[in-house]
């Protein structure tokens, strides 16, 4: 499947290898429950481990006496990992079939739970929950499916695996299945799809499985291949952060060259439209959309493109443009409210102060108030005294040092989320979802 | 019409997003350039994300002394082409002053001094952040690597504490003295590598394609006789119609047997292959079974 697009006029005609469309998504889980068996599965059945990769492994599974082939060290990174037999940090992995082109981010679950899984979450399509069908729904897979939900990673896989263990027996995986929903009614999801596997034999990863002839949906793999992911972008608003002003010096031809660079973050954008730059409230048209390609008739997400403009505005970076008179336009605010994922030991207290990244513009926030904090299980909002510590996710409410331009969350992945830094260490110490203020 | 990119698409905003990032956030950028096929596509990410205007930053190329002559010409021609200002930090500087030590003998290589030579340049030219062209899926250690991965002020890399890596809000922040190493193609493939190159017509320097060289067969891998290498008892020089698939030092890039000539010929062998470029090529990742994670520590690329 080939998937071109008119406007791009570098594209050759007769290509070679056909470009595929590119799908993230996420999984997380503990030592036990057979993720890194399913990862290795993936890769390996879909003949991504090549042979110099499988020779390793195969020693290695002998050596330590793990049988013939132990699919779960194809994905051991650091050496501390492959000697506790843990994983450490969140490893981002690349496949390729006919169909799709795929980076999984696979979370370790035991350590620094939510921090992974919120991380591996922010850039996924799908988030793939594992859940043993020997123990049915546990903390960590409803953390997973709850964390996902909050994310709003758009589609979600419960792969209930293991099911070699109990006999492939159906009556195991509709018990899971009605538990998982009945416990999930509440979560938001577009989609949610459940399919019984067993990594470690391969049944319904890749081949579809003798051994379930009662399951009649698709394979994990088939089923990542097909998810219509097309929808999932906002191409209604216009938001386009700036990122960088492109203004060539000592150069002759370009002497009055002015262009706004970024990446999309929502919107189809095109020439000749009235846009309206942010904070400042000043109006233009769209003169053109530039490339290094030359000029596009159309600027969707997550293209990273230049702006020309016809007015010549004082627009520098951390400014946002959008469409005049829109229905749903940005807020400009220098306070908001939002649910923030604390990362660090040192915990997030009222009154505490933090750089604030948000697009492309850095402030500075105080913290006014934490209202209260999630039970990431169940995601039912408890009384809060103590602030945020590490793993935990509450309801903030910030100061800042200088007007946003950001939407919700739920609206804009891109223009709803923002890091906090610490600003002694340097460190990434909060992740936030902007919230619609709660009054 | 479509409102979806393809792959490649995706991954070229990802990584133009990633690069104009650095340069409005970080003081002193440099583009670290080897003249391989990796560095060859951030040079035209550099292009995609700032022209018309020139780079906002200067490239360096770490030069061994042992590179293949081919491309160091290549380097100077396409530097020249494009127009921007290449620096050359010299490990036989590094030798020649003292700051490391000649390997002797027949395995001897300089992979391991550049480390010294490139962090000694970071600190002389007082850079803040370095683009590399390093990709997860080369190795597992870098499978780990965040795409802005900090360097304490020894140039080394802690990968149990790395700064979380949300959305495309990238942490730049570094104090003196530390800086970020920054890998705009950490997401893409070999084979995506590849694809971009024969779309965008990408020129390399002649080695990657099929050549008659001078070899000789050590540890399974073919290598190129030169005036760097001692051949050890037994080994026999004899011609080869080779290519290579990376390009390193002379006296470590392994050779592959090979007759595509052409960029098309090329993708269609690394379509079909079986084995990983650094298992296929690489004799510095053969040492240990961490030698990645040890160098990456120390400040390699």
């Amino acid at each position: 499947m080939s998937i071109t697009h008119e406007s791009n006029g570098h594209r050759s005609a007769d290509q070679r290898i056909a470009e595929t469309e590119l799908l993230r998504f996420a999984t997380a889980g503990s030592v036990d429950d057979g993720k890194s068996t399913l990862i290795g599965r993936l890769l390996h059945d879909a003949k991504s481990i090549l042979a110099d990769q499988l020779a390793h492994v195969k020693e290695t599974s002998e050596r330590r006496g793990d049988g013939e082939l132990n699919l779960a060290l194809l994905t051991d990174g650091l050496r501390a990992e492959r000697e506790q037999g843990i994983t450490i940090d969140v490893a981002y992995r690349s496949f390729q079939t006919d169909k799709r082109r795929f980076i999984i981010a696979d979370c370790p679950g035991h350590e620094q739970y939510t921090r992974n899984m919120v991380t591996g979450a922010s850039t996924a399509d799908l988030a793939l929950v594992l859940v043993d069908a020997r123990n049915g729904l546990v903390r960590q897979s409803r953390r997973h499916a709850a964390i996902s939900a909050l994310l709003r990673t758009p589609h979600l896989v419960v792969a209930i695996n293991k099911m070699d263990l109990v006999d492939y027996d159906q009556a195991v995986y509709d018990a899971i299945v009605a538990d998982f929903k009945s416990w999930s009614a509440g979560l938001d999801f577009a989609e949610a799809m459940f399919i019984p596997i067993s990594a470690l034999k391969g049944d319904n990863v890749v081949e579809a499985s003798a051994n379930m002839p009662w399951y009649e949906g698709p394979t994990l793999l088939h089923h990542l291949e097909t998810v219509e992911i097309a929808g999932d972008r906002n191409l209604d608003d216009w938001r386009f952060p700036v990122q960088w002003v492109i203004r060539p010096q000592n150069d002759e031809r370009h002497h009055d060259y002015r262009g706004y660079a970024g990446q999309v973050a929502a919107g189809v954008l095109t020439p000749g439209a009235e846009v309206v730059v942010l904070p400042s409230g000043r109006s233009s048209r769209i003169a053109g959309i530039d490339t290094f390609d030359g000029p596009i008739a159309e600027a969707f997400p997550p293209q990273s493109v230049t702006l020309l403009l016809e007015d010549d505005l004082d627009i520098s970076r951390g400014d946002l443009i959008a469409r005049a008179g829109e229905a749903n336009p940005p807020t400009v605010a220098r306070e908001l409210e939002a649910v923030v994922c604390w990362m660090s030991d040192t915990p997030l207290r009222a009154g505490g102060r933090y750089a604030l990244k948000h697009t492309t513009r850095a402030v500075r926030a105080i913290v006014e108030a934490v209202d209260w904090h999630l039970d990431v299980e169940t995601l039912e909002r408890q009384g809060n005294d103590h602030g945020l510590a590490l793993n935990e996710i509450g309801h903030v409410k910030l100061r800042l040092s200088g007007p946003l331009v950001f939407d919700p969350y739920t609206r804009n992945r891109e223009t709803g989320s923002f890091i906090l830094i610490d600003e002694a260490t340097n460190d990434t110490v909060g992740a936030g979802l902007i919230a619609t203020p709660e009054g | 019409m479509s409102h979806e990119l393809s792959h490649l698409d995706a991954l070229e905003a990802e990584a133009i997003h990633i690069m104009r990032e650095v340069a409005a956030e970080l003081e002193r950028p440099v583009l670290l350039f080897s003249g391989g096929k990796d560095s060859i596509v951030l040079l035209r990410l550099a292009e995609k994300a700032f022209r018309p205007a020139r780079f906002p930053f200067p490239v360096m190329h770490v030069d061994t002394g042992h590179n293949f002559p081919e491309v160091i010409a290549f380097r100077d021609r396409l530097i020249e082409e494009i127009g921007e200002r290449l620096i050359v930090a010299s490990v036989q500087e590094s030798i020649d002053k003292g700051r490391v030590v000649e390997e002797r003998g027949p395995r001897a290589s300089r992979n391991r001094l550049q480390t010294v030579t490139l962090l000694d340049a970071i600190e002389q030219h007082g850079f803040d952040a370095a683009f590399g062209g390093a990709r997860r899926d080369e190795e597992r250690a870098r499978a780990k690597e965040r795409i802005f991965s900090f360097r304490d002020d020894f140039g080394q890399w802690d990968p149990k504490a790395q700064r979380p890596e949300l959305w495309q809000l990238y942490n730049g922040r570094v104090r003196k003295g530390e800086h970020v190493r920054v890998f705009p193609i950490s997401n893409w493939t070999e084979l995506d590598v590849w694809q971009y190159i024969e779309r965008e017509r990408l020129e390399l320097p002649p080695i990657y394609f099929a050549h008659e060289r001078e070899v000789f067969a050590r540890d399974g891998m073919l290598y190129a006789a030169s005036e760097f290498v001692e051949l050890m008892e037994g080994e026999q020089v004899f011609t080869e119609t080779v290519r290579y698939r990376t390009v390193g030092d002379m006296t470590c890039t392994g050779a592959v047997a090979s007759t595509a000539v052409t960029l098309e010929t090329v993708v269609a062998e690394i379509a079909a292959t079986n084995i990983t470029e650094r298992g296929q090529t690489r004799a510095d990742d053969r040492v240990t079974e961490a030698a990645m994670e040890d160098r990456k520590r120390e400040g390699y690329f």
